[in-house]
C-alpha cells in the first residue's frame, strides 16, 4: 500500500491497465512527452512508447473521433480531454457517435472508450477553467459518469472504466488532486498522504461502477454529494453539528438509486450538493428521484445547494462555488422544515 | 511473402529535448529581400511559393531590403519600437505581480512583440480583430490605456469585466478587440462572420483573426477557411508560430503539411508566411493583406514565423520540455534588437536614448500598476461586488437570477 495523490492514483490505474492489457492507449493534448498539464500520465510514453501514450493536435473531437475508430478497431483508448471546460467541440462525437454505436449497429460495433477531464473550480480558473459539465453527460443515454472524491476510489473506478466495455465519462475534481478539500480557501488543503484514502493499492483493483458509499453515517437528514462537495458536506456536517448522512455517489450514471432511497427513507430528510449551476443541474434529477421514492418518509422539502445560474466568475469564485456555510444553511433549513 | 511489410504509427517528434543541443538547421530562412512583393489583386494560384518561404526585410545587419521594405517613416518605426518596448515592460511587471499573489495567472509575449504591435498598424479605425490571448500588443499599439489593462489583470473594483473574466482576456469594441475566450479557436470563425457582415452591409471594416499554431488543429480553424474562401470575406486569418503549444512542438499541428501557411491554399486562399520577428516585414505583409480586404479581394492567411521565448502562462515550466537555451538559439533573433538596431543605422535611433526611453517606459507602467493597485489587486482592496456574479448574464436579469443574487445576500 502507498500513500498517493488524486493525480498519482489515477496515473497509477492508467499504468496499471496498459501494463496488464496491451489494447490500452493514452493520447491527449500535452499528454505524451510532458505526462499531461496536471502530470496525470507522467512517465507513461517513456515506459509504454510513443505509439500507446502520445501528444494528440489540439483538436477535441479528433481526439474522441480517433479514440471511438480505435476503438472500433479493438483497442481501448483512455484519452484525457485537457480541461472539461474543452470538451464542448467534442461533444457530437460523445453523444450523438460513442454513446449510441453499440445501440445502432446492434451490438456488430462498441465502444469501450473513457474520456477523463480534469473538472469544477476553486482554483481561480475563471470561466473556462472551472466547469462541472456533468449533467450534460448524464443527460445522454449510452455514456456512463463517473465522478471520484479521492485517491482509493479515483484509482479503482478509473480501472473499471478502462475495462468497462462502454464509453465512460471520468470527471476528476481537480480541487480534489492533491488533497481533501473542505471548503475554507483561505486554509491550506490537507495532502492525501496524511488521509486514509490515500492509501491505495499499487497494483490492480477495481471498484464497481454505480455503486455509492456512505460517507459517513447519521439518521437526521441525508446529504447527496459527489467530488469535491463531498468534502465541502463533510465539513458542513461538522460545522452545525447535525446527524447527517454523508452519501458519495461516485458514479451518476448509473446511478446507485438503493443507496438514496434506503438512506433517505431512514432519515426523512435530504440536502442534495452539487457545483454545477442549479437550472437543470443534475441535482434536479435527485430531487425527482427522491420525491418519486421516498414521497411519503419526507418530513421536509428536499433542498439544493449548487453553483449559480451564471457563468464561473473569476474574481468572485468563494462566492461562487458552495461552501460549508452555504451548505450548512441548507442543512439547518431542512431540519428546520 | 507479402509485399507489405507491417505496418507502423507515425508519432512526430521534436528534434531536440531539454539536454541537447538547440537545434533550428531545419528551419530553411531566405535572404532578406529575396521573396517577390506581387500586386494585391495577384491570382492565388501564382503565388504558392509564400506559403513555403518568408518574408524578411530587416538583414542580419539592420537594414531594410527587398521588395517589402520602405513603407514606414523614422517616427513610425520609433513609435512602433516603443509599443514594442512597452508590452515587454508591461509583460515584466505583470508576471512579477503575479508572481507576488496580485493576480492569479498572466501570459507574456516575450520574442513575439512585432506581431501584435506591427500588425494593428496595418488596421483603421472600424476594423476588428478577434484576438487570442497573446496579441496585447494590438491595444498597446492603439493607446489601450495601460492601467485598463492591469485593472482587468488585478480583477479589482475597476476591471472593465467585473472580476468575471480570467486574467489577460482583454475586451474593448471601441479599440477594435473582441473579447477573448478561453476556448481556443473559437474567435477565428467569427472574425470571418463579422468580416461576411461588413460586406453584407457594404461597410468599409475588415476583421483579422488570431490563432496559435497548435489551434491549427480545432475544426474552428478549418470552418474559417471554407467560409472565407467561399465568401471571399474580408478577413486576415493570423497563425502565430510561436513553435510551441505548451508541451507540444508544431509539427503535432502541423503534421506532414509543409507549412501553417499552406492550409490555405487548398482553399485557394493567398497564403504568406513572414518573419514575425521583423517589425518591418509584419507591418508589410499585414497592409498587403488589409488592402487586399478592403479592395474586396476577399481573405488572406499570414503565418508568422516566431519563438514563444517565456514559459506557456505563469502554470508552465518550458524546461521540462525543451532545451533550456533553444530560445538563444532561435536564428530569427529579437524583434525589440532588431528595430532598435535598424532605427541606429537609419541615424534614428542610438544607445543613449535607448536606454532612456527603457527607464522612461518602465517609470509609465510602474506608474500605471501603482494607479491600478490603487483600486485593489485580486486578494487585496478594491474588489468587484459578488452582486457582479449576477449582472449581465441577460441583458435584462430574469426572476430566477434575481432571486439567487438575493439568496447570496445582495
Ligand atoms: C478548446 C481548447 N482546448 C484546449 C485548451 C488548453 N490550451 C490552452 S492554450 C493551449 C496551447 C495553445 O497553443 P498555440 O495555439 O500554439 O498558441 P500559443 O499558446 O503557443 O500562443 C492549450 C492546449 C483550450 N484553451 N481550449
Amino acid at each position: 500500500m502507498a500513500r498517493m495523490t488524486m493525480i498519482e492514483a489515477v496515473r497509477s490505474a492508467m499504468d496499471v491497465s496498459m501494463g496488464r492489457d496491451e489494447d490500452v492507449v493514452v493520447f491527449g493534448e500535452d499528454v505524451g512527452y510532458f505526462g499531461g498539464v496536471f502530470r496525470c500520465t507522467q512517465g507513461l510514453q517513456a515506459k509504454y512508447g510513443k505509439t500507446r501514450c502520445f501528444d494528440a493536435p489540439i483538436s477535441e473531437s479528433g481526439i474522441v473521433g480517433t479514440a471511438i475508430g480505435m476503438a472500433a478497431y479493438g483497442l481501448k483508448p483512455c484519452v484525457e480531454i485537457q480541461f472539461a471546460d474543452y470538451m464542448y467541440p467534442a461533444y457530437d462525437q460523445l453523444t450523438q457517435e460513442a454513446a449510441r454505436i453499440r445501440y445502432r449497429s446492434n451490438g456488430d460495433f462498441t465502444c469501450p472508450i473513457v474520456v477523463r477531464m480534469p473538472t469544477g473550480g476553486g482554483i481561480f480558473g475563471g470561466q473556462t477553467h472551472s466547469q462541472s459539465p456533468e449533467a450534460l453527460f448524464t443527460h445522454v443515454c449510452g455514456l456512463k459518469v463517473i465522478v471520484p472524491s479521492n485517491p482509493y476510489d479515483a484509482k479503482g473506478l478509473l480501472i473499471s472504466a478502462i475495462e468497462d466495455p462502454d464509453p465512460v465519462m471520468f470527471l476528476e475534481p481537480k480541487r480534489l488532486y492533491n488533497g481533501p478539500f473542505d471548503g475554507h480557501h483561505e486554509r491550506p488543503v490537507t495532502p492525501w498522504s496524511k488521509h486514509e484514502l490515500g492509501d491505495v493499492p499499487e497494483g490492480h483493483y477495481s471498484i464497481p461502477i454505480g455503486k455509492a458509499e456512505i460517507r459517513r453515517k447519521g439518521s437526521a437528514l441525508t446529504v447527496i454529494a459527489y467530488g469535491t462537495m463531498v468534502h465541502v458536506a463533510l465539513a458542513a456536517v461538522e460545522e452545525t453539528g447535525i446527524d447527517a448522512e454523508v452519501i458519495d455517489l461516485r458514479s451518476l450514471l448509473p446511478l446507485d438509486l438503493e443507496t438514496i432511497v434506503q438512506s433517505v427513507t431512514k432519515t426523512g430528510r435530504c440536502v442534495v450538493v452539487h457545483e454545477a449551476t442549479l437550472t437543470s443541474g443534475f441535482g434536479g434529477e435527485l430531487v425527482a428521484l427522491v420525491q418519486e421514492h421516498c414521497f411519503y418518509h419526507l418530513e421536509a422539502p428536499v433542498v439544493r445547494v449548487t453553483g449559480w445560474d451564471t457563468p464561473y466568475p473569476h474574481a468572485q469564485e468563494w462566492d461562487y462555488f458552495p461552501g460549508p456555510a452555504r451548505v450548512g444553511r441548507a442543512l439547518t433549513e431542512a431540519m428546520e422544515a | 511473402m507479402d509485399e507489405f511489410s507491417r505496418l507502423s504509427l507515425h508519432v512526430p517528434e521534436p528534434a531536440v529535448r531539454p539536454g541537447d543541443q538547440p537545434d533550428f538547421s531545419n528551419v530553411k530562412i531566405p535572404k532578406a529581400g529575396s521573396v517577390p512583393r506581387p500586386e494585391v489583386d495577384v491570382e492565388p494560384e501564382t503565388i504558392r511559393d509564400l506559403a513555403y518561404s518568408i518574408i524578411r526585410v530587416l538583414n542580419r545587419e539592420g537594414e531594410a531590403v527587398g521588395p517589402w521594405a520602405g513603407l514606414l517613416s523614422d517616427e513610425e518605426l520609433l513609435s512602433g519600437l516603443r509599443h514594442m518596448m512597452q508590452l515587454r515592460a508591461f509583460d515584466a511587471r505583470m508576471l512579477m505581480a503575479q508572481r507576488q499573489g496580485k493576480t492569479s495567472f498572466y501570459m507574456q509575449h516575450l520574442g513575439e512583440e512585432a506581431v501584435s504591435c506591427a500588425f494593428r498598424r496595418a488596421l483603421r479605425k472600424g476594423d476588428m480583430n478577434f484576438p487570442t490571448y497573446r496579441q496585447a500588443g494590438l491595444l498597446i499599439a492603439d493607446d489601450y490605456p495601460m492601467v485598463e489593462m492591469m485593472n482587468q489583470i488585478f480583477s479589482n473594483e475597476r476591471d472593465p469585466c467585473h472580476g468575471r473574466q480570467l486574467p489577460v482576456m482583454y475586451t474593448s469594441k471601441e479599440h477594435g478587440f473582441f473579447t477573448i475566450s478561453g476556448n481556443l479557436a473559437t474567435q477565428y470563425v467569427q472574425a470571418v462572420g463579422w468580416a461576411m457582415a461588413s460586406a453584407i452591409k457594404n461597410d468599409t471594416g475588415i476583421a483579422a483573426g488570431w490563432i496559435g499554431d497548435g489551434s491549427t488543429a480545432e475544426s474552428d480553424f478549418h470552418s474559417s477557411l471554407v467560409f472565407a474562401s467561399t465568401y471571399k470575406a474580408p478577413v486576415i486569418l493570423n497563425i502565430v508560430n510561436n513553435q510551441w503549444a505548451i508541451s507540444t512542438f508544431q509539427g503535432i499541428a502541423r503534421g506532414g503539411s509543409g507549412t501553417f501557411a499552406a492550409r490555405g491554399l487548398g482553399f485557394g486562399i493567398p497564403a504568406l508566411r513572414v518573419d514575425g520577428n521583423d517589425y518591418l516585414a509584419v507591418y508589410a505583409v499585414a497592409r498587403w493583406a488589409a488592402e487586399r480586404a478592403r479592395r474586396n479581394l476577399g481573405p488572406t492567411l499570414i503565418e508568422y514565423v516566431t519563438y514563444r521565448v517565456g514559459a506557456h502562462s505563469t502554470s508552465d515550466d518550458p524546461s521540462a520540455y525543451r532545451p533550456k537555451t533553444e530560445s538563444e538559439a532561435w536564428p530569427l533573433g529579437d524583434p525589440v534588437l532588431r528595430l532598435k538596431k535598424h532605427l541606429i543605422l537609419r541615424g534614428a535611433w542610438s544607445e543613449e536614448r535607448h536606454a532612456q526611453a527603457e527607464a522612461e517606459i518602465m517609470d509609465a507602467v510602474i506608474q500605471a500598476q501603482k494607479e491600478a493597485e490603487s483600486h485593489g489587486t485580486l486578494h487585496a482592496g478594491g474588489r468587484p461586488s459578488v452582486r457582479d456574479i449576477f449582472e449581465g448574464v441577460y441583458a435584462e436579469m430574469p426572476p430566477h437570477i434575481r432571486r439567487q443574487r438575493q439568496k447570496a445576500g445582495y
